[in-house]
């Protein structure tokens, strides 16, 4: 299947959740994962994204940047904000942690992220902004 | 969009719509309080029949549904979960503390 890379940089609105769910799927379509491996893609992606519109920019404007590369049958995601960061990361990814309780967070978002990806790393920097890298391997047909 | 829903007897049904991530969550909630600024709703039932799609937003507006009836001793329950969601309840936990059931019928006609 070869290698594939793509970036797509959109406005931090919630509007552009569904777009980016869109283009990941889309992007992965090549690899014709299964109606499962698609869902958990697009979930982890809408996770991620969701975190940079809430958290990074705080609801406020900002880009949110969506890298996507396709090695063989393994697909990696990067949701890239340059909004306020993590200063806890460790804490940030406990499930059920959430500083938004009283906008009905659940405080899984990258629980959901682990649970549906195969790796997933966080790089972060307070006042720089934070970097969610997702692989997932798909099963050959 | 306008969020279909429909009040019948103690139950507030709610089509959850298409896809239930951040965005309709919180078009969700806002429709929640609107009505709940004029009568008193005691339950909820989230009718997923046409919903192919939910993350974490989706439990989080459910959890904090639950949180708020319950105490007043309502109850929010989900109705024609499709697969790819289901997968969702049970991830996050969802399935334990709410009910789940095949159509909206049996839950109207089912607990009374």
């Amino acid at each position: 299947m070869g290698k594939n890379e793509m970036k797509v940089i959109f406005e931090s609105c919630s509007e552009n959740e569904s777009f980016a769910r869109m283009v990941i799927a889309a992007f992965a379509a090549r690899l014709d994962p299964t109606l499962e491996e698609l869902a958990d893609i697009k979930t982890a992606v809408s996770e991620a994204v969701t975190n940079s519109i809430i958290h990074g920019y705080g609801g406020g404007e900002g880009s949110i940047e969506m890298r996507g590369m396709i090695d063989g049958m393994e697909v990696t995601v990067e949701i890239v904000d340059f909004g306020v960061g993590i200063e806890d990361i460790p804490k940030a990814m406990e499930p059920m942690f959430t500083t938004r309780p009283d906008i009905d967070r659940s405080g899984m978002g990258f629980a959901f992220m682990e649970a549906f990806m195969d790796e997933l790393k966080v790089e972060s920097e307070p006042g720089k902004g934070t970097k969610v890298c997702m692989k997932k391997r798909l099963s050959e047909v | 969009m306008e969020l279909e829903y429909q009040i019948q007897g103690p139950y507030l049904i709610l089509k959850v719509g298409k896809e239930l991530d951040h965005h309709r969550a919180e078009q969700i909630r806002q429709i929640i309080e609107g009505i709940s600024r004029e009568r008193t709703i005691k339950n909820i039932i989230f009718d997923f029949s046409d919903t192919v799609f939910m993350d974490s937003s989706g439990v989080g507006l459910i959890i904090s549904r639950y949180r708020d009836l319950s105490m007043d001793g309502g109850s929010v329950c989900a109705a024609g979960v499709c697969p790819a969601v289901e997968k969702l309840f049970y991830v996050s936990g969802l399935h334990k503390i709410i009910g789940v059931y095949p159509e909206v019928e049996d839950i109207i006609h089912g607990q009374k």
